[in-house]
């Protein structure tokens, strides 16, 4: 297992043999060449377009390219104006004030490429592209949101983080970070009137008719405050009956502002910021941002460390998907799984605790390793965890899974198909239920997932019932990996010795003056990370997760874009609820399996 | 004379009595056992096994702020709550406990149930239509349509136990069961009452006018304090009400041998309790619909059939 685990690791990036196939194919496919191809990114393709040519170079990515991108994976935007670092040379990026980043995946491919487009300051308006992929509509709201840009011919251009009543842009490098940079807050009796006609409920800035010709429809408000919405998120629904005519999410009531966050925190210091993105998920959450800086630094991360990473990992995926598990039962009437599932999840907290000393945020993962190596008799507690937990999911099964009634309730509905899925970015187990065998530990390992046995559990329905199932298979398929981690834990560092680790290693210090100072900078400032951009999509408990992070060169990050995998499925629940009843959207909400800090951010 | 006055006032008081505070005592023993099969100890803290947390909650309900919303039917929303711990107390005055112990010896007792369980129904739809609130509003039309729906076949059910004993007196009926409990020649009318009884009370799994993963609270969303308390002293109320007539009608009443009488009405009631709570652990909520699919077209056609099926039996006997 060492041996073979470090040769994982030195590989040279694998995907460099597909980026290279799809610009071959781009050149030769494509006849206009109104993109210029950015030269120092050979592993994430990195094409730069003009406004005019926006569209038709997107349209023929995604339709008549061979092998096409098929997902909008991202859409993000970057404020330019303060960085110093765009490349220099036959690098150098265009001119640009605000950079829009399309974020495209191709299934066929096996391959993310970035699309980008310069916006001046005088000018800040692009083609929304959210006639080309449907999950555009709400990226494209959250990058006016938050930069501040336009997108001409987007259907409903409203702010979806902030309140309708915000004043800026709050991803703008001009705007403050903090409240204590600005004056203090008042509210006068004319704010407070104005900032609730905002909030004055009216259908029509929904898109929803107040009446058919046949009858009159109800707006129900579902949430943000509601026991089933897992969080603040709010539905506004429009009823014929109990029947859903639409529903309609609003998002933002849990946003924190992580990307800016990220702008003022160390490299290290924003790792816990990151445990609490996904809340549930645990370390799971440090690993796309650790695996980021990794490869923007050049990091190797010893073997020991690969393993206990992954096993970690794959036990908060077990955490996270029993949370899932009680709450889907719980959601459609069944009142006790869920103190079962949480009793087991204790015992993996346990565990946690003992080998981490955090439960639920541990921010234990460092950039180049972990925090600690395992304690002793850590192979115990796990061993016994893992002859325990099986038993566990048999009776499980039993109580909801074979449930006629719960079956009755799931089955059929909240369909989507594969490519609806796809249309819409959905990933992870939400993806795999459509019958897709697609997960990205197989398709593109990282962490040395390549030399571990699991299979992908994948169901042909499509809805809530089958949604559920993939978790469910997918706890036992952590399960085996997990055994694998405990039977061939290598030996060696449980962190890389690279300078730019952190904390830095106290072995380098206490050579001559120069080293005691580079080893008190790098503990109080932190590492300065080399200028670049960087993203690690992970297969998070969720679906795809990535931190998108680019370093001017300095202690922090100049912009730091999280995906999120929760973000894009929310989208989808109008499609999957029409036409149903409010119990139905309940269960629907439930199989989707999402965390509200994991939209908002 | 004055013995038998102070021998009936001394039954209604017990009788009362002892519905509130079993009602009261309930919302303990519930949680306890859900408790017990959720591999959590429940409440346990006040006073011994927990006991004392009736007490507790009722002083912390005292205390909560009797809130009436602004855009309520004020009357109505008030006296919605009083009706169902009414009808439901009233409810009791027809059960035989045993032998001597009983309130009233109604020739029409097993209709005089029947109407006072109707009349509950009263209660959650009132409270719905007067809270003026979406989420009532929603609750209290599934309440409505839930219990049409489910009394219809839940008077025909007992109909069997009616033709068996023919009588509609209760203690008659527990009398008729001497030769052997009804609950085996009146299996599927037994079945059909008790999912009709889980209904009448609004007890998971049919707990759809309150559902709170849909309906935050259903018909009482906007009750707070002791109308709230009411509400929720008429649900256990009903339980043990509807343990109790099964109890009457199915499972031969006081009647056992060894034990005295009372002892045997309330060793079955409280079986039969425990199975609601049992229920309400084990078993997923159905969708509305699947809900009036379900009477309609199971339970309905069963019940006639057993109708049926009864009389006919009963006619070749002679």
């Amino acid at each position: 297992m060492d041996g073979v685990i470090a040769k994982s690791v030195h590989r040279a990036s694998p995907y460099r043999e597909a980026a290279e196939a799809f610009v071959a194919d781009l050149e030769r496919e494509h006849s206009l060449h109104s993109y210029w191809l950015q030269p120092d990114c050979p592993d994430l393709p990195t094409l730069w377009v003009g406004q005019e040519n926006l569209l038709p170079f997107l349209r023929f990515l995604k339709q008549e390219i061979s092998r096409p991108f098929d997902m909008l994976y991202d859409l993000s935007a970057i404020d330019e104006r303060l960085r110093r670092h765009r490349g220099d040379g036959g690098n150098r990026q265009p001119e640009s004030d605000f950079t829009v980043v399309y974020h495209l995946l191709s299934f066929s491919r096996d391959l993310f490429i970035r699309v980008k487009l310069a916006l001046p300051e005088s000018r800040l308006c692009a083609p929304s592209v959210s006639s080309i992929w449907a999950n555009a509509n709400w990226y494209e709201r959250e990058a006016w949101d938050l930069f501040g840009i336009e997108f001409a011919g987007h259907p409903n251009l409203r702010r979806i983080m902030m309140p309708q009543t915000w004043e800026g842009h709050p991803l703008r490098k001009d705007h403050y970070a903090r409240a204590t940079e600005v004056d203090p807050f008042t509210l006068s009796a004319e704010k407070q009137r104005r900032e609730q006609d905002a909030l004055l409920f009216k259908p029509e800035e929904w898109g929803m008719a107040r009446a058919s010709d046949s009858s009159e429809f109800m707006f129900l408000n579902l949430g943000p405050n509601h026991p089933s919405v897992h969080g603040v998120f709010r539905v506004a629904l429009q009823l014929d009956g109990e029947k859903i005519v639409d529903a309609v999410p609003d998002i933002g009531y849990h946003h924190r502002g992580a990307e800016k966050m990220a702008e003022r925190q160390a490299w290290h210091t924003y790792v816990p910021y990151t445990d609490r993105v996904d809340y549930l998920g645990g370390v799971m959450n440090n690993l796309p941002y650790v695996l980021a800086l990794e490869q923007l630094a050049g990091i190797q991360v010893p073997p020991r460390a690969q393993v206990i990473r992954v096993m970690m990992c794959e036990l908060f995926r077990i955490a996270s998907h029993l949370v899932f598990y009680g709450t889907f039962a719980q959601d459609v009437g069944q009142m006790s799984p869920v103190f079962y599932m949480f009793v087991d999840r204790e015992k993996l907290f346990g565990i946690v605790e003992a080998i981490t000393g955090g439960r639920m945020h541990p921010a234990w993962f460092r950039i180049g390793g972990v925090a600690q190596d395992l304690p002793e008799g850590w192979d115990k507690m796990i061993r016994e965890f893992l002859d325990y937990m099986p038993a566990r999911l048999r009776e499980y099964d039993g109580m909801v899974i074979d449930n006629k009634l719960l079956q009755k309730r799931t089955r059929g509905i909240g369909v989507y198909n594969r490519e609806e899925a796809i249309e819409w970015g959905i990933t992870g187990p939400g993806l795999r239920a459509t019958g897709y065998e697609w997960d990205l530990r197989k398709q593109r390992p990282y962490c040395g997932y390549d030399q571990f046995e699991f299979d992908i559990p994948t169901f042909d329905g499509g809805d809530c019932f089958d949604r559920c199932r993939v978790r469910v298979e997918e706890i036992r398929q952590s399960l085996r990996i997990i055994r694998q981690c405990l039977d061939n834990m290598p030996g060696g560092p449980y962190k890389s010795d690279h300078r730019l680790t952190t904390p830095p290693v106290k072995g380098r210090t206490m050579q001559d003056i120069e080293t005691l100072i580079q080893h008190f900078v790098n503990n109080s400032w932190g590492p300065v990370m080399p200028p670049g951009e960087t993203c690690f999509p992970v297969e998070a408990t969720k679906g795809l997760n990535s931190y998108q992070i680019i370093s001017d060169g300095g202690t922090n990050a100049y912009r730091t874009r999280i995906r999120t995998p929760s973000f894009p499925h929310l989208q989808m629940i109008p499609l999957m609820s029409r036409g149903l009843l409010v119990a139905d959207l309940i269960a629907i909400i439930a199989s989707i399996d999402f965390v509200m800090a994991d939209v908002d951010r | 004379m004055s013995t038998t006055i102070w021998i009936s006032l001394a039954n209604i008081f017990g009788v009362l009595v002892a519905a509130v505070l079993l009602a009261a005592l309930l919302t303990w023993g519930e949680r306890r056992l859900l408790g017990f099969w959720q591999d959590r100890p429940g409440p346990n803290r006040v006073g011994p096994f927990g006991l004392f947390q009736v007490v507790a909650d009722m002083i912390k309900l005292f205390f909560k702020e009797d809130f009436i919303p602004r855009f309520a039917d004020r009357p109505v929303f008030i006296l919605a709550p009083t009706i169902v711990m009414a009808s439901m107390l009233l409810g009791f005055a027809v059960i035989p406990v045993a032998p001597m112990v009983g309130v009233i010896d109604l020739n029409v007792g097993l209709l005089f149930f029947l109407a006072m369980s109707s009349m509950a129904v009263y209660s959650v739809i009132l409270g719905a239509y007067a809270s003026n609130n979406k989420y009532a509003l929603l609750g209290g039309l599934r309440a409505a349509a839930q219990t049409v729906s489910y009394e219809v076949f839940m008077g025909l059910s007992l109909m069997g136990v009616v033709m068996m004993a023919g009588s509609f007196n209760l203690r008659e009926i527990v009398l008729a069961q001497q030769g052997g409990w009804f609950i085996l020649p009146q299996a599927i009318g037994f079945l059909v009452f008790f999912i009709a009884g889980i209904a009448e009370s609004h007890r998971l799994p049919f707990d759809l006018p309150e559902a709170e993963h849909e309906l935050t609270a259903g018909f009482h969303t906007e009750y707070s304090s002791m109308k709230f308390g009411m509400f929720f002293v008429g649900e256990y109320l009903s339980v043990i009400l509807i343990s109790a007539l099964i109890t009457t009608l199915f499972l031969g009443g006081w009647l056992g041998p060894w034990l005295p009488p009372m002892v045997w009405f309330f060793l079955k009631t409280g079986f039969l309790v425990m199975i609601f709570v049992l229920l309400r652990a084990a078993i997923p909520r159905p969708r509305y619909d699947q809900l009036m699919q379900f009477g309609w077209k199971i339970m309905l056609p069963l019940s006639l059939a057993n109708l049926l099926a009864t009389g006919g039996v009963l006619l070749w006997l002679g």
